[in-house]
């Protein structure tokens, strides 16, 4: 008994700053069951959200999940910062530092920026290309359960067993059995299985719709960009997420049933892993950024008033960036000395990589060329987007480059590099996308100015931060130091980097206050289309109802809504044109299966088999009596329809 | 005259083409399968590099024998072999027939599992557990792993033939009816794989 409470309550967990978060957790979560209780939401929650199969409510319960640990990881950092504001810092104690590092990067990669672009991709996707829903809508629940039950395994750590504290990359052989005996290291490797099952599920799920549920006419060079990014990354997914797959499994092999995959004595490689997790760790650096570059082309055609300026070479820049990105990933470790043949050809491979970007770049700046530019919030992200982008993408030729990548490799150069790639790419891209579709989510208009303030901290923060970075990186600040001493010659720019941070912070709060805002005093958007939008979600009311199109859309030219507009297609439906539709039907199924896959990662963690065989026995029951199910649609009669366009003021007559 | 010859053409589909809804199931699983592909090829490339990194543990050398690999080989293409005769009835509509080859093909897969944990527990008896080397535990992992795969078809085929005989044969058991021959095939090429780099080249070397 006595070993048990050792186990699952370390000295880890039981900190001032654990039990201070265990404590406020508590409190938001009876907060949400007195809520939940007292306005009798308990049944309204089961069936319009956990049971769910709709992209709509699929994509923003991704969205609030995102947003949750963007928050969570915000913490972290600014932690992180705080410790390293000033020279022998005892805010966090160098184990503590470990584990809020580890945390911070893979909730960031993991439960932060995936989430945000699946929200993105479930709320958008359909709606761009004319379709109903998804290819497969349960299965799209079970990715998104999968997340979520992900998501809460690998947050409890720092609550039961302690955290993982050997870098979000959790390289061996620091992550063998031997070096970390607890068990932070299995919530990260489980957790993270989990959730890459998910995504690879999101990944096929996507791309057959992409590919198979357009609407008519919309021939694959007259889709949106958008659209265009979704696929390229929903095929990088596939193919990329299976050697993370591979790397976790090992190492938990090594850690809960003995093999010897990176155990040197044993003939085993650590470099191994190192080989595997970038295999795909590097195409999962465009699995988040060309979303955000799909995002930052709808946003400026719209805002410039312009068709997107050289189409058909972004396609195909986003299509070379796909191929290339599965031929650079030693570019992560040029000091495992591959020698000198290997090293080089990963690194032009690499620089390759900055001609379909610089190509990116110019037309978005062609396509603001001579627009009548509207500098709205989601548009300032992509103003702010593009030099900042510009700068990372320049460090990033300059890391490629072996020799001086053996001065900068895990400096804070390196650091600031990817924070300026994934912050002033993928971030700034997600910010952008969420004001573009926050009406067409919600119906209702975020508030510009607070946006603004926010846009203006966030921005001005991060250069604030990370700027100094690089020059921390220069003066020989590596990566991953809790503390360091006075008289180095790093106190002011650290100190600098911390105030960033800060308003970074400030940024935050702002944008979260004005979601709350906008929502109690915001303009509802009734137009559906409050953009002057080019493409087909614009085209709905907003938010979209339930089968999405009352009557499916057919195109004729790229950026269909706008060019319906312009000859005046835009009139109400036929009452004689709405027929039923078949729309698959709500179903627990996904909920419970990840619910059960946590329940068998739980086991796993603590290597408690019982609980794990009865979690995995969950997941067959489930999977098995879901074979059985041969009643997973319902009809959505015209009658109903037609009353429901007929109240939106959508039908003729 | 251009929807006659289209009605034609939809007549002449295979059952589980004809519904559009299948077609995307279909295309969506061949997507897996690809997928599957880049999870095999990482355990594939794993064990070439581990495949001479033995330590103290036995060589493959030592470890494998190929009768036993052989009679499981046989196994698993002659099942592969009886699910495209399922798939040859399914396409005359004949369920019954259907059902049994896919019996059949059960039997065998069951076969060649059953002869897999033997000679994994052979081996642990003689020659110890994986722990001893990267070889042991990547030659487990590679060949273990194609064994879940064939397990869990095992499983499938078996909640398959229970829908035939109660729903019958529609569009939609057809269709995963021919999925799971997509994966059983697949799990036969994966294995003519493991045969040849894993147990014929530890022969060799």
């Amino acid at each position: 008994m006595a070993q048990l409470i050792a186990k699952l309550f370390p000295s880890t967990v039981l900190r001032p700053m654990e039990i201070g978060a265990d404590a406020s957790i508590l409190l938001a979560v009876l907060a949400v069951v007195y809520i939940l209780t007292r306005y009798r939401k308990w049944g309204w929650l089961w069936r319009e959200w956990i049971t769910t199969v709709d992209h709509k409510k699929i994509g923003i319960m991704y969205l609030i999940a995102a947003i949750v640990m963007l928050f969570r990881g915000g913490v972290d950092a600014l932690m992180l910062r705080t410790q390293l504001a000033l020279p022998n810092g005892h805010f966090l104690g160098p184990e503590h530092y470990n584990e809020i590092f580890t945390t911070h990067g893979t909730i960031m990669v993991f439960f932060m920026a995936m989430p945000f672009i699946f929200a993105l991709f479930n709320i958008a996707i359909p709606l761009m290309i004319g379709a109903r829903d998804v290819a497969f809508p349960k299965l799209n629940a079970i990715s998104f359960w999968l997340f979520a039950f992900a998501a809460l395994l690998f947050n409890m750590s720092f609550v039961v067993g302690g955290s993982p504290n050997a870098g979000w990359t959790a390289y061996p052989p620091l992550t063998e059995l031997h070096f970390n005996p607890g068990v932070g290291e299995n919530y990260y490797l489980i957790a993270l299985q989990i959730t890459g099952i998910g995504s690879i599920a999101t990944g096929i799920n996507f791309l057959v719709t992409i590919l198979r549920m357009r609407a008519k006419g919309m021939s694959l060079m007259k889709m949106p960009l958008f659209a265009w990014s979704a696929l390229v990354t929903s095929s990088l997914v596939i193919f990329a997420f299976p050697a993370l797959t591979i790397a976790l499994a090992l190492t938990m092999l090594d850690r809960l049933f003995g093999s010897t995959f990176f155990t040197i004595a044993h003939g085993g490689m650590p470099m191994m892993y190192v080989n595997l997790f970038w295999i795909w760790g590097h195409p999962e650096v465009y699995i988040l950024a060309l979303p955000a570059f799909g995002i930052f082309s709808e946003v400026v055609a719209t805002f410039s008033r312009k068709r997107l300026f050289g189409y058909a070479a972004m396609v195909g820049s986003l299509v070379a960036i796909t191929l290339l990105s599965y031929g650079v990933w030693v570019h992560h470790f040029f000091t495992m000395g591959a020698g000198a043949a290997v090293n080089a050809f990963f690194g032009i491979s690499t620089m390759l990589i900055a001609i379909p970007t610089g190509v990116k770049i110019f037309n978005w700046i062609f396509t603001m060329w001579g627009g009548r530019i509207k500098t709205t919030v989601a548009m300032l992200w992509q103003l702010a987007f593009i030099p900042t982008f510009v700068v990372g993408g320049a460090t990033g030729v300059m890391l490629a480059v072996v020799p001086g990548d053996y001065q900068f490799h895990n400096s804070y150069f390196l650091i600031a590099h990817f924070h300026n790639v994934l912050i002033g790419g993928v971030v700034f891209g997600l910010f952008s996308g969420l004001y573009y579709w926050w009406p067409k989510m919600f119906g209702y208009m975020l508030n510009e100015r607070q946006g603004k303030w926010a846009f203006w901290f966030f921005v001005i923060g991060f250069w604030v931060t990370f700027f100094p970075q690089y020059l921390l990186g220069l003066k020989g600040m590596t990566r991953r130091i809790y503390t360091y001493p006075h008289g180095m010659g790093w106190t002011l720019l650290n100190l600098i980097s911390t105030v960033g941070a800060y308003a970074m912070g400030i940024g935050f709060i702002i944008l979260v206050y004005s979601v709350v805002y906008s929502w109690r005093h915001q303009e509802r958007d009734l137009t559906g289309d409050p953009w002057d939008g080019r493409t087909l979600e614009w085209s709905l009311p907003s938010p979209a109802p339930e089968y999405n199109f009352a009557v499916l859309p057919e195109v004729t030219e790229r950026d269909a809504w706008w060019e319906m507009k312009q000859a005046g297609k835009t009139g109400r439906i036929p009452a004689k044109d709405v027929h039923s539709i078949h729309m698959p039907r709500n179903t627990p199924m996904p909920f419970l299966l990840g619910l059960s896959f946590f329940v068998a990662g739980l086991g796993a963690v603590f290597s408690w088999w019982y609980v794990a065989v009865a979690g995995m026995m969950g997941v067959f029951i489930i999977l098995v009596s879901g074979w059985f199910d041969y009643h997973d649609h319902h009809e959505i009669p015209a009658e109903e329809i037609r009353r429901n366009e007929a109240a939106l003021g959508r039908l003729e007559g | 005259m251009t929807t006659r010859t289209n009605s034609l053409q939809e007549a002449r589909l295979p059952l589980e083409f004809q519904e559009s809804h299948e077609t995307l199931s279909i295309l969506g699983f061949w997507l897996f399968l690809a997928s599957d592909v880049v999870l095999f090829s990482s355990l594939f490339a794993v064990y070439a590099v581990y495949q001479g990194r033995v330590a103290a543990g036995p060589t493959p050398l030592q470890l494998f024998s190929l009768g036993p690999v052989l009679t499981e080989t046989i196994l698993l293409l002659t099942s592969s072999f009886t699910c495209g005769l399922a798939i040859f009835m399914m396409r005359r509509g004949r369920t019954r027939p259907l059902v049994a080859w896919l019996v059949v093909t059960l039997l065998l897969g069951l076969g060649f599992v059953g002869m897999e944990v033997h000679e994994f527990v052979t081996d642990v008896a003689v020659w110890g557990t994986w722990h001893q080397s990267a070889f042991l535990s990547a030659f487990f992992t590679l060949v273990g792993t194609h064994g879940l795969h064939v397990s869990f078809g095992i499983l499938w085929v078996a909640a398959l033939v229970v829908q035939l005989l109660r729903y019958g044969l529609t569009p939609t058991t057809a269709r995963k009816v021919y999925t799971f021959s997509l994966y059983w095939h697949f799990l036969d090429i994966i294995w003519v794989f493991i045969f040849t780099a894993v147990y014929l080249s530890g022969k060799i070397t």
